[in-house]
């Protein structure tokens, strides 16, 4: 594994922290109090901050330690939270994002923004009214109290904190020892242990002891006491501690950075003053000591059979009812302050397990087991199983057409087949399926943008955030839906001056929402804005010549005109949304994945965009049709009805085109047949059965075919992978009998069809 | 297709009609039987269609038509040979196939400077074998024509 591999697991983690941390701050200003959902948000920080400096990304680092910085406050409730301070946090969030992208990608951000949100963050972190424990730029506010601020390391689980609290007393007498040195130098104590992870990790204890030298004058005393006898000597395991004192012009933060990257590996903690007690007592630190530590939480262990607990003698850590135990009872005294991991094997596993355990109790919500795995090993366990559905009924079919003589045994085994193959099929569509949660996510981020320049203010509301869909679905579907969301703030939603006018709350709320439908995945966007101007749509149409001036339409009918190619409203719209791309892109891209997209709206009480996706671009539901000898697969999402011509309806339009009435309007007929070159001459419509399928200008066309033979599920085959693109044709698909079936692409066809009338009609209008 | 002096080649030969071609071993997946082909509309004339090869959507291309021969009447005795380039795989329908060649490259003869009917480009070579005459196919040539023509 190289160092770009590395660094790309790192930014797919960065992706991962990125979605919890934004989360876990809508959360927290939905009213989320609990502690763990700030930590879970400390941690996301943390651990991009981690990452960036192993990785040497500088600018990443310094704004996430700001940001980590702030949220640390917050963490300890130093910092009360605030809707503006939310605001900036979420802001904040998305530089972050940015500034990880940009790291990822290249390219760099807009400086002033991040600098803005830096004073802001470092504005919040030390304008409170408690004495915090402020970045480096403020030394001088360094005080005690800070040491009474709950280790970073905490919530890593198994974190025996063992201070005197000899510390406080000093504290609360005088500020003494802190300013110990005079001139400004305060005197610090370090306590550190690292644990066999540190080493493992390849990290260096020396090395952080010459980094600590750095920030200033130290006395240093490693304690070797807890060495065990040669024989009981784990090669890997951790057994030194150390005592520093450490005499500096910095405050405590700059002692604390020096372990950053290893905080999580060692047992750590920093106390303000000198404990000079500590130093002076040569090896029986443990009798000194007023409180019993507690090396680690025994509460951890509860599940554990008949645990004989020596809380009354404190140096005894853990007595296990092993005999291994015998060991270190020996020199218990030496052990106490800073021993847990320099226990033996037998205890060690023990706190390598209760650590465990801690980390999957802290893990939030009990989120389930998951491993990485390569999409195209995803896709290839998809292709197999799309071969074994298509074997599975060639066998089926080759069975009942052999007549194997009835025999119930071979019937049987086929329909068990039938089932496993089903079975199999859907359990290996669901490892691609994906919850559109980070898609919905994304949105917020978009939201914040748009709500900013616009200067309104919305809510971004998602429910169904877990309804889950193919990711090739989610990969395509973030583009219209960040379209129409803009396109829902910039056009939907009043400012808040006006909705307060309209009697309306000045928030503007717009709902996402995502579930499933018979099969489908439906997501509506909601906004409880002004609705479609219909006046202003249709006069538009109109303008553009989509539309007749005398037209009647039905509301329904204005406000799809939306979604017409022709209608684009794009010089009249603001930067957000008029980016020359129109709701017709979105609806194409939408059709694309083999969707659909409508709206309704209501004056004055908002809209409501509703699309309904394939949950999958692997199979695809499908009408199985005959033309011209051939079978052909048309999707079931382009049919809107199929009939049967009578010869009443069927009426000749010049040369070539033919209409067919339907319910007093006339539809263009096409003979897909011909279209496709399969027969030279134009069917008799009579003789086949007519779809009605809507096409992408919203139009209806109907297709005539042969005969319909029945819907089935079909496997999608791509044509392009051994030859080319088919024009009329979006891909094939293997039937029962093993033949190929091409999959006719519905849109393609009417586009061909409109270039032939157009033709037609030219010749129509030279000859009259 | 480079080779140098000394090189082997191993060649799969196969009819059509009473007249001999070949292709390199390395490019042939397989070798199998004809089924009928769904046609593919808006193609040149040559491309059959596309039959299932276990699942892989196979374009097949008639040989003969596409060397400026008679069209091919497949029957169940016709064969169809899966050659494989780059990513793509692609079916050729011959009449049958006829031998397995192993020939030093230096055998293989530059192609006459008169065939205007079979397309030049497709051949690559001549080989003679025991009074024989065997075509050398261009792979590539053949390809690179399907997008091309069929856009």
């Amino acid at each position: 594994m190289d160092m770009n591999e590395i660094k790309e697991i790192f930014f797919q983690e960065c992706e991962e922290q990125l979605a919890e941390l934004e989360s876990g701050l809508l959360r927290i200003n939905d009213g989320d109090s609990d502690p763990e959902t700030v930590n879970a948000v400390f941690r996301a920080v943390h651990s991009i901050k981690g990452g960036a400096g192993a990785f040497g990304l500088d600018e990443l680092v310094a704004f996430a330690h700001v940001f980590e910085t702030t949220l640390d406050c917050v963490r300890s409730n130093k910092l009360q939270t605030s809707s503006d301070l939310l605001k900036v946090m979420l802001k904040s969030a998305d530089v972050l994002a940015d500034l990880t992208a940009a790291s990822r990608d290249g390219g760099s951000i807009d400086k002033s923004r991040t600098s803005v949100l830096v004073k802001e963050l470092e504005a919040f972190a030390k304008g409170t009214p408690l004495p915090v424990a402020a970045p480096a730029a403020e030394p001088a506010k360094q005080e005690a109290p800070a040491a009474a601020a709950p280790e970073p390391a905490e919530d890593s689980g198994f974190q025996p904190v063992p201070f005197s609290f000899d510390d406080f007393g000093d504290e609360d007498d005088a500020a003494s020892p802190v300013e110990a040195g005079g001139g400004g130098r305060s005197v610090f104590t370090v306590r550190f242990k690292p644990r066999s992870d540190l080493y493992a990790k390849g990290n260096e204890a020396v090395l952080l002891l010459r980094d600590l030298a750095k920030v200033g004058d130290l006395q240093v005393r490693c304690e070797t006491d807890t060495l065990p006898p040669i024989d009981q000597l784990d090669p890997e395991g951790a057994y030194f501690s150390w005592l520093i004192r450490v005499e500096t012009d910095k405050d405590e933060d700059a002692i604390r950075h020096v372990f950053e990257f290893a905080e999580w590996d060692c047992m750590f903690e920093v106390t303000p003053g000198a404990d000079e007690e500590a130093f002076a007592a040569q090896t029986v630190l443990g009798e000194d000591q007023p409180m019993a530590p507690v090396p680690f939480d025994l509460s951890m262990l509860d599940d554990e059979p008949a645990m004989p607990v020596a809380a009354a003698e404190p140096a005894v850590v853990v007595s296990m009812p092993a005999p291994a135990v015998a060991e270190p009872a020996a020199n218990p005294a030496e052990d106490a302050p800073l021993a847990p991991p320099s226990l033996p094997r037998a205890e060690k596993a023990i706190a390598a397990e209760a650590e465990k355990k801690d980390a999957t109790v802290a893990a939030v919500p009990a989120a389930p087991q998951t491993i990485r795995v390569d999409l195209d090993r995803v896709d290839r366990l998809i292709n197999l199983v799309g071969e074994l559905v298509i074997n599975q009924a060639m066998l089926a079919q080759s069975v009942v057409e052999n007549e194997t003589g009835g025999s119930s045994a071979i019937n049987l085994g086929l329909e068990e087949l039938q089932q496993l193959t089903r079975e199999i099929q859907d359990s290996v569509m669901a490892i691609r399926a994906q919850p559109v949660k980070p898609v919905f996510q994304r949105m917020g981020r978009i939201v914040r943008e748009i709500a900013d320049m616009t200067g309104k203010n919305v809510r971004l509301v998602t429910e169904g955030e877990n309804t889950e869909v193919d990711k090739t679905v989610i990969d395509k579907l973030a583009e219209p839906l960040t379209h129409m969301i803009r396109n829902a703030v910039d056009h939907g939603l009043e400012t808040p001056e006006k909705r307060l006018a309209l009697g309306k709350n000045a928030e503007g709320v717009l709902r996402l929402t995502a579930k499933h439908r018979s099969g489908r995945i439906v997501i509506e966007i909601a906004d409880d804005g002004a609705g479609i101007n219909r006046e202003r749509v249709r006069s538009k149409a109109i303008e553009n010549g989509l539309i007749a001036p005398d037209s009647n339409l039905s509301d329904e009918e204005i406000d799809n005109l939306i979604f017409h190619p022709g209608f684009s409203t794009a010089e009249k719209l603001s930067d957000i949304s008029g980016r020359g791309v129109g709701m017709d892109v979105v609806k194409r891209s939408i059709q694309q994945l083999g969707g659909r997209i409508s709206i309704t709206s209501k004056p004055g009480k908002g809209s409501v965009f509703t699309m309904s996706l394939p949950l999958t671009l692997a199979v695809l539901d499908g009408m199985v049709v005959t033309v011209a000898n051939q079978t052909l697969v048309v999707p079931l999402t382009a049919i809107v009805e199929t009939l049967q011509p009578e010869k009443k309806d069927i009426h000749a339009f010049g040369p070539t085109q033919r209409l067919i009435a339907i319910r007093d309007t006339f539809c263009p007929l096409i003979d897909v047949g011909h279209i496709l070159n399969f027969r030279p001459d134009l069917a008799n419509p009579i003789d086949g059965v007519a779809l009605l399928v809507e096409s992408e200008g919203g139009g209806q066309r109907a297709l005539m075919v042969d005969a319909i033979q029945g819907q089935r599920q079909v496997v999608i085959k791509s044509l392009e992978a051994n030859y080319t693109n088919v024009p009329g044709i979006a891909a094939a698909t293997i039937l029962g009998d093993g033949r190929v079936a091409l999959i006719l692409d519905v849109d393609a066809v009417v586009t061909a069809s409109r270039g032939h009338a157009l033709s037609s009609e030219m010749t129509l209008s030279a000859t009259g | 297709m480079r080779v140098s002096d000394n090189d082997m080649c191993e060649l799969i030969a196969f009819t059509i009609g009473d007249q001999e071609f070949c292709v390199e071993v390395m490019a042939v997946r397989e070798i199998r039987g004809w089924t009928p082909a769904t046609p593919l509309p808006h193609s040149p004339g040559y491309v059959r269609g596309v039959i299932n090869l276990r699942g892989v959507v196979l374009p097949v291309m008639d040989m003969s038509l596409r060397l400026g021969m008679e069209p091919t009447d497949p029957s169940e005795r016709h064969v169809i040979i899966v050659i494989q380039i780059g990513k793509q795989f692609v079916g050729l329908l011959v009449d049958s196939v006829s031998d397995i060649l192993t020939v030093p490259a230096t055998d293989i003869q530059p192609p006459p400077d008169v065939s205007k009917e079979m397309d030049r480009d497709f051949v690559q070579g001549i080989i003679p074998i025991e009074g024989r005459m065997v075509c050398l196919i261009q792979l590539n040539a053949l390809f690179g024509s399907i997008e091309s023509e069929a856009a």
